[in-house]
Formats: structure tokens, sequence, C-alpha cells
């Protein structure tokens, strides 16, 4: 099989999942488009995992075991990132990504109550690049 | 204690209860009163015994240099001849009888303190240009008598006259005082000293390179200090502040400091016959123009303030004629009686409740109400006059005889034409002279009509100080004519039979004239109802006066004169009166010539600033904040957008790396 | 620019590489199930992150993942592919349909499920893609995996793999889903308190919680 297939259709999910990330609104969405873009990176492991052990006698199986990983620290994540959106729903009513504005140049956000309440978006902005 | 040492405390201790006023004025308001008079008193006998210890003969020079300052060396000098001695011992005597009135007449001023203070810093100043041998400590006390001018004037600072009065004084000195101060820098770079002494040796034996330029630079400094045409305009309006002020000084002290620079440096100035004609012409002018203004001057001050213009025309003339013996005698005798009229005449304003001559001769029984000073103002006022025996026949004869002495062409140093100017017009205003003074003295104690309103006797202090002053006014020319020269220069101050005879004959003859023209006209008055009085004659003094100077305008209309037909100087004047009362339209001139032009490049400058400088500030100001706008509009906290642009950089960033890597 | 670089990678395989590689051209059986799976797996990805009913992109989620699976699967990596399924598909799946419930997500159509970012998102997106395809495809368009012989990724392989040489790894990962399990509890509770300040006095919650932070 070409290489080429796997790769290209890796890339071409991982660019779905970046347009999800970008561009959806309830934060739960984003989190799942960060699943979308996670797996791709997983089949990109896979595959040239396989074309390595074959072609390179590579025996370690890195791609494989790191896939693995991957999977596990995803599990964690989406845990840890679901939690997170829960609590900002209790204390904001919302779990709108757009609607949580804190850090936004505005004529009376300064003194620490703004700094504050920056933790929670930077929360979510660790969450949605990762 | 050395004559020195004595010399030295002269003016430092009006200094010293200058400062004491100032820093005790509100803790301690019971010390004002004596801090203000003791050291003034203090000082009045330490130069009494500094004159008798000098005694008129050789000049007492000391002198310390207190610090390197370059090339011309400045001195703390002492210059004592009989000159500085005698005027000296007129300065503190005039301050004294001005504290010791003010007590009196600004009884209930909150601001008497600060008052107080001024009138002794002044003093102090005053005697510090008196016996200073140095010329610029000498401008150093010019220069703090005409600060301190600026604020005695503006004493009643509430009446918009006042602060326009103390503004206008303090410009129009300074506008003399830019040359004069440039003038001293001249002289001292060709005599190579600031010393007086050096300054006359220098002269002695030719060594001034520009003797017109520096006199007649140094002339518009004394002509605005001694209020000389063309500068003079400012002293009628200083008439605005308290009457001692008007007092001490703008008629006995710090205007006779530029006639007293002259006589000082008098050799600089006949070094340049030029000068002297000039001096001689600006004397003329002066004389004659005051003469003819005060006839026509409704407020009593002011009447008194060309008065003293005037006087100080025939001590410059004495000056013009190379006699400063006769103007420094002049400057003595006008000094005493001066200061008399005018406390006379506050006392007046007082009892009166007004300051136009028009409502007090409309008032009967003025003058039994005020008989002190009913009867010192007679005495002051024939001493104006130049009427035999009081002071001031023998000051003016001395004048004119300078004169007259210097037309028949015996003096080297000054041009034969001088002198006729100086006679002829000083002639001239010796009838003008006797004509105001009668007008005034007939006008304020010889009205008909309703009682003046009784306010009591006036203080004590004020009515003492009239016959302190009464006596070298009445006395002080008589007596000292003939010992004076040997404090001088030695010049005859005898009068001469001819001056004597013209002079006198035409006084008489002018105040003739003018009680004819009164007879005729104080009918009118009776027919003419006219008039204002305060609003609280209970008042004292100070308040009475500035209400009577706040409501001169509204009532009459102008502030220097009235509309009054029974003003028997109309009648003398004719259709020149309408032109002397406003001071020959100097005013207006001077507004035409320089104010409009000034106001006009201020507004020009204005323009420029707000229109033009200001557009490029704002221009520099508008693209930061543009800039900023645009980048804060980024920042709108939303964090897709920021991780939108993040990775859109991302991808041009791997893009362009890939491109580089690959060579294409 | 991707489908330049594609047809030029077909005509140089055509001519140079056609011995040890076989063309685009002429595609086994793997690559032809691998394609049709690809383009389910890629199109299920697309609904996702483009429908507007939140639940039914969590469902279209799944058939995302399970595509993926059988993609494994046709690679060979057997283990991967059930471990997918386990935990991707059974419970990846679950929690975030949880957390949709949780957070009252609307049932059905909402026409808000995009955010205003939505072109600037698309640009990225496509100019990313761009870039990525090109580049990948410029990079292996000769390269090929052989599939036959033994499977790669079965189970007795990728145990091996993991527990002989990456065992230290797999321990401390046991950790870090140990921190995550802490993390995840005192998250909750921490905002379950937080909640019932909530209720009483806005502002001083608030305070309270940046104080923890």
């Amino acid at each position: 099989m070409h290489l080429a297939y796997p790769a290209v259709l890796s890339a071409l999910l991982f660019c779905t999942g970046l347009y999800g990330v970008l561009a959806r609104r309830n934060a739960i969405l984003v989190l799942m488009s960060v699943e979308l873009m996670l797996n791709a990176v997983n089949l990109n492991l896979v595959a040239f995992d396989v074309w390595l052990s074959r072609t390179a006698e590579e025996t370690l199986h890195s791609g494989q075991a790191l896939t693995l990983f991957t999977i596990a620290i995803a599990a964690a994540e989406i845990g840890i990132g679901l939690a997170i959106v829960l609590a900002v729903y209790r204390n904001r009513g919302t779990s709108d990504i757009d609607k949580l504005r804190d850090t936004a140049e505005g004529p009376e956000t300064d003194g620490p109550d703004g700094e504050a309440h920056a933790a929670e978006p930077a929360a979510e902005k660790a969450e949605a690049s990762a | 204690m050395t004559t020195t040492t004595l010399a030295y405390l002269v003016p430092l201790l009006p200094f010293l209860g200058a400062a004491a006023g100032l820093l005790l004025g509100r803790t301690a308001p019971g010390f004002v009163r004596p801090i203000a008079v003791l050291p003034t008193l203090a000082s009045l006998v330490l130069a009494v015994l500094v004159a008798v210890r000098q005694g008129g003969d050789e000049a007492i020079d000391a002198a310390t240099e207190l610090t390197p300052t370059g090339s011309i060396p400045i001195e703390l000098a002492l210059h004592i001849d009989g000159f500085a001695a005698l005027v000296a011992v007129l300065v503190a005597f005039v301050a004294l009888c001005v504290q010791i009135y003010s007590t009196g007449y600004l009884q209930d001023d909150p601001r008497y303190p600060s008052y107080a203070a001024l009138i002794s810093l002044f003093t102090s100043a005053m005697l510090l240009v008196v016996y200073s041998g140095d010329l610029m400590v000498l401008l150093v006390g010019w220069e703090v008598m005409g600060i301190c001018s600026y604020f005695l004037v503006g004493h009643y600072w509430e009446t918009p006259e006042a602060r326009a009065a103390s503004l206008k004084a303090f410009l129009v000195t300074k506008l003399g005082d830019v040359p004069f101060l440039i003038g001293l820098f001249a002289l001292a770079v060709d005599a190579g000293s600031f010393r007086i002494t050096r300054v006359l040796g220098a002269v002695a034996s030719g060594g001034l390179d520009h003797p017109t330029l520096i006199a007649l630079l140094l002339l518009a400094g004394v002509a605005g200090k001694s209020a000389q045409f063309p500068l003079h305009s400012w002293l009628p309006d200083a008439m605005a502040g308290p009457t001692p002020v008007s007092a001490l000084i703008h008629a006995a002290t710090m205007v006779a400091a530029g006639v007293y620079f002259i006589a000082r440096l008098l050799p600089v100035f006949q070094a340049s016959s030029a000068a002297m004609v000039v001096l001689a012409a600006m004397a003329a002018v002066t004389m004659a123009g005051s003469g003819l203004a005060a006839l026509a001057q409704d407020d009593i001050k002011r009447v008194l303030a060309y008065s003293t213009i005037g006087q100080l025309g025939y001590m410059t003339g004495a000056l013009a004629v190379g006699d400063r013996g006769a103007a420094v005698f002049h400057l003595l005798s006008h000094g005493a009686f001066k200061a008399l009229l005018f406390l006379a005449a506050g006392v007046i304003i007082h009892a009166a409740g007004t300051n136009s001559l028009a409502a007090m001769s409309r008032m009967g029984g003025l003058r039994d109400r005020v008989p002190d000073a009913y009867w010192t103002m007679t005495v002051a006022l024939l001493a104006l006059a130049a009427i035999p025996p009081f002071s001031g026949f023998f000051s003016k004869e001395s004048v004119l005889g300078a004169a007259e002495h210097v037309t028949t062409g015996h003096t080297e140093h000054v041009p034969a034409a001088a002198g006729w100017i100086v006679l002829v017009v000083g002639l001239l205003t010796a009838l003008l002279t006797a004509a105001y003074a009668m007008r005034l003295w007939l006008l304020a104690f010889r009205g008909h009509g309703t009682e003046a309103p009784d306010h009591g006797r006036q203080p004590l202090t004020m009515t003492v100080v009239l016959w302190v002053l009464a006596a070298p006014s009445l006395a002080l020319g008589g007596l000292a004519y003939q010992s004076l020269p040997g404090w001088f220069d030695g010049g005859e101050l005898t009068p001469t039979l001819t001056t004597s005879v013209l002079g006198t004959g035409l006084a008489l003859v002018g105040g003739i004239v003018t009680y004819a023209a009164w007879r005729r006209t104080s009918t009118l008055a009776a027919r003419v109802p006219l008039g204002a009085v305060a609003a609280h004659p209970e008042g004292d003094a100070a308040q009475v006066e500035a209400e009577a100077i706040a409501t001169h305008e509204p009532a009459y209309g102008d502030v220097a004169h009235a509309p009054d037909p029974a003003d028997p100087g109309r009648l003398l004047l004719g259709p020149l009166h309408r032109h002397a009362a406003v001071g020959f339209h100097l005013d207006a001139v001077y507004s035409a010539l320089f104010v409009r032009p000034v106001r006009g490049g201020a507004s020009l400058v204005r323009f420029l600033d707000r229109e033009v400088v200001d557009t490029y500030v704002r221009g520099a100001g508008a693209l930061p904040r543009w800039l900023g706008a645009a980048v804060r509009r980024a920042q709108t906290g939303n964090v897709q957008t920021y991780v939108s642009a993040l990775l859109a950089g991302t991808v041009v960033l791997v893009v362009a790396a890939v491109l580089v890597a690959t060579g294409a | 620019m991707t489908l330049a670089a594609a047809a030029t990678a077909v005509a140089t395989d055509a001519t140079s590489m056609a011995a040890e590689s076989p063309g685009f051209l002429s595609p086994t059986g793997v690559e032809i199930a691998f394609l049709l799976v690809g383009v389910v797996t890629f199109g299920a990805a697309i609904v996702t992150v483009t429908t507007r009913q939140l639940v039914h992109a969590a469902l279209w989620l799944v058939v995302t993942l399970g595509g993926l699976a059988v993609e494994y699967l046709l690679l060979t990596a057997e283990f991967i592919a059930w471990v997918q399924v386990l935990i991707y598909v059974g419970s990846v799946v679950v929690l975030l349909l949880f957390g949709l419930m949780l957070t009252k997500a609307p049932i059905g159509r909402s026409p808000d499920a995009d955010s205003g970012n939505r072109w600037a998102a698309l640009t990225v997106a496509v100019a990313t893609a761009a870039a990525l395809v090109w580049v990948v495809v410029d990079a292996f368009r000769t390269t090929w995996i052989d599939l036959d012989g033994a499977p790669a990724g079965s189970t007795e392989v990728t145990g091996k793999a993991l527990f002989q040489n990456w065992v230290l790894p797999f321990e401390a990962l046991s950790v870090l889903l140990l921190a995550a399990l802490v993390g995840a509890i005192v998250l909750s509770r921490k905002a379950k308190a937080d909640a019932t300040a909530t209720t009483a006095s806005v502002p001083g919650s608030r305070s309270d919680k940046g104080g923890a932070r």
C-alpha cells in the first residue's frame, strides 16, 4: 500500500479537526475536534510504524507504543477538559467559548478582578491548542 | 560705632522690620504697629546721626567686595556725601510720618500687616539707593522700589482701577528700566567700574567713549521712575492706591530717586550737551503739561499727582542747567510739603466721603470739620505756589536763579538754550502752579451747600503728623538756604532779585486770576447739583477712600475729571480743558502705538499656537492613537481568534521554511 | 499545486520506479478498501465539525473513530484497532455525551453552533491542508508499505514491544492517568462548592475562586 494514502488521510483529518477547534462555539464540540486531531496523529504514527517495521526491520514498534500512550493521554485529557467545562458552565451558565471574553481590551477591564477572571479562558486556550 | 556702621544700619533696620512684619503679621497682630514704626524711627535717628557726623565734609566711602563677579567687580559700597546724608534724612522722616499716619488711616484694614511691611521694605530700598556707592547695588534698591510700588498701588485690589493702575505703574517704570540697565552696563564698561567714585573719576579724565548714548539710556530709566514726560502717565493713575502710599512713594521718595540719581551722576550727563538739552526739553514739557492737566482734574489726589510731576520737572530742569544743589534743595522742600499735601488730602477725603473736588465744592463747612488739615494744607499749598516766606519759594527760586545764571552764558558745561528753556517754562509753570493750588484750596474749603457730614475728630496719629510736617513746609527753605551750600557743591542758593520778583508776581497773578474765575463760576455750583459720597462714611479712612475711588467713574463718567460747569479750571483753560482733563490724550497715543500692536501680536501668536503648532502636535498624537485603537480592536478576548491568528502565522512560517529548504 | 505535484509524482513513478513500487493507477484491493473507508471517515469527520445538531456531532464522531479503527486493521495494527474501539468509541464518546448532557446542550438544530470565527477558521484549515498534503505527497509519493507476511501490530508483537522496551514509560503513564483522575475529581468537587456559594453571593464566590487559583 502506498504510504501516501494514510499520510494524506491523516493530514486531511487533522485539518478537519483544526477547523472544528477554530470554528465551533460549544466547548465540548471543540474537545471533539481536538480528539479528531489526536486521531489523525495516531493514524500517522501507526502507518509509519508499519512501514518502518517492514522496511528498516525496526523492532521497537515505537510508533504503536506512542499511539497507545497518545490514546491514554487523550482519555485523561478528555476527562480533565470536561471537568473544566463543567466548572465553567456552573459558574457562567454557558459553555460557549466566544462568551468567555474576560481578557478583552475594554474601558474598565483592569485591576486584580480582571486577572482572576482571565484564568478560565487561559485554561480553555491551553486545552484548545493541545 | 563708626559712621560707616551706622550708615549700613540705616537701610538694614527697615528691611529687618519688613521681614519681621511679614513673618509675625498673622501670628502676633499686636506687634505689627511697633514693628512698622520703631525700625523706621531708629533709622531716622541713625540717618540724622550720620548726617551730623558727615556734616557736609569729605564724602564717606566704604566698600567690601562680597564675591568676585568677573571682569567688572560689584561691591557693597557706601558713598555718603552731603546730598546722600540729607536725602536719607528726608526719606526716613517722611517714611516715619507715613508709618505713623498709616496706623490711623488703615485702622481696620485686614491687610495692614503686609501693607506696613511693604512700606518698610520700600523705605529700606530707597535708603539703599540713597547711600549706595555702587551702581549695581543701587539698581537692586531701584527695582525693589518698583515691585513694592506695584504691590502698594494695588492695595485696594478689589477695585478694577487699582488693579489696572498697579499694572500700569509696574509696566511703565519697567519700560524705562530696560534702557536704564543697558545704560548702566555701557557706563560700567566705559568707566571700568560700577563704583560711583570711579565712574566720576573716569568722566573727569574724559574716559567715556559714548557719553550721549549712555546719558540718553539712563534718562529713560529716570523718566520712568521720576514720572517725566513721556513716561509720566503711570503716576496720576497710581493715585488709586491708599493716600499714605501716594504720599511716600509717589510724592516724596520714589519719584525723587530718579532726580537723585541724575544728581549723583551729573558729570556723566554734562559730558554730553545733547543730553542736557534733551533733559531741559523733557523738564519743560513735563512742567507745562502737568500744570495744565492739574487744572482740569477733579480727583483731589490726581491734582496733587500732576503737581508732583510738575515739581519733579523743576528738579530735572535744575539738573538740566547743571545745578544739582538747587535740584536737591527743591527735592527736600518738595518732599516735605508734598507729603503734607497728600496726607492732608487723605484726611479731607475721609471727612468728606468723596475724592471729587466738584462734590466738595458743593459741601459747606468742610474746613470746620477738619481744622488741622485746613491749616496745614493752606501752608503746604502756599509752599507749593512758592509764596515767600514758605520753603517752596526758596527752593524754586534757587532753580530759577540757576537757570537765569546759565542764560547769561557763564557756564562751560551747559548750553545757554537749556537755560532759556528752563527759565521761561519755569516761570510759566509758576503761574500755573499758583492757579491750580488756588483752585484746589477754593474748591475744597470754600464750598457752599449742604453741611459736610460730621464723623467726629480724625485719629490723633493722623493730625499730629500733619503738624509735624507743616513745620518744614513753613520754615525749611528760609532756614536752610544759607547753610545748605556747605553740604552741597557750594553753589549759591540765595534767591536773586529778578527771578524772585518775576516768579512771585506770576504766582500772585495766577492766584488772583483763579480767584476771579471762581467768583464767577461759584454761583453756578448751587444750580448744578452734583456729587456722591462713599457708602460707608463711618468706616476707617482707607475704606472710605477705596469706595470713593471705585465710585468716581460710575458717578462722573471718568476716573479723572467731572462734568462740572462750576469748575474755575474750565473757565480758565477754555477749549484746552477737554484735552488737559485726559492728560493730553497720552494714554490714547500709547494705546494706539503699543497696546494695540502688542494685542494684535498676541492674538497672532495665539492663533499660530492654537491652529498651526497644535495641529502638528495633535497630528503627532493622532497617528499612535489610531494605531493603538487598531491594535486594541484585535484584543477581543475571544480565544478562537487568537488561535486562528497563531496558526495562520505558523502556516505561513512553515510554508516559507519549506520553500527555502527545498530551494524553490 | 497539490494535484500538480501528485500528477508529476504519478508520471515519474510510471517511468522510473514502476519496477519496485506499483503506480497509483493500478491499486490493490487493500488500497481500494482503505480509500473507501478513508472517504467515509473523512466525510464523517467533516459532518462532525459542521453539523448544527450537537448530539449528532458526537454520533458522527463515533463513525469517524470507527472508520479509523478499520483503517488500523487494514494497516495490520489490530491491537491498536481494538484499543481504539474500546477507549474512544466506548468511553471517550460516552464521556462527551455526558458532558453535552450536563451542560444542557440543546437537542435538535441550534443555529449558533458555529462562532463568528468561521471564515477565518476555514481559511486557516484549508491553507494548512494544502501545505500538509503538498509536503506529504511530495515526500512519500514513491514509498510503499509491504503488508504481506506477519502482521506488524498483532497483540503479541505489540505486547512484547510494550512490556520489554516501553515498560518504564508505561508505568509513568499510569501515574499520569492517576493524576488526571485525581485532578478531574478535585475540579468537579471544587466547582460544586463554588456553585453552592454562587447562589448566595456572586462577587464573593469569584474572589474566592481567584484566591484559590
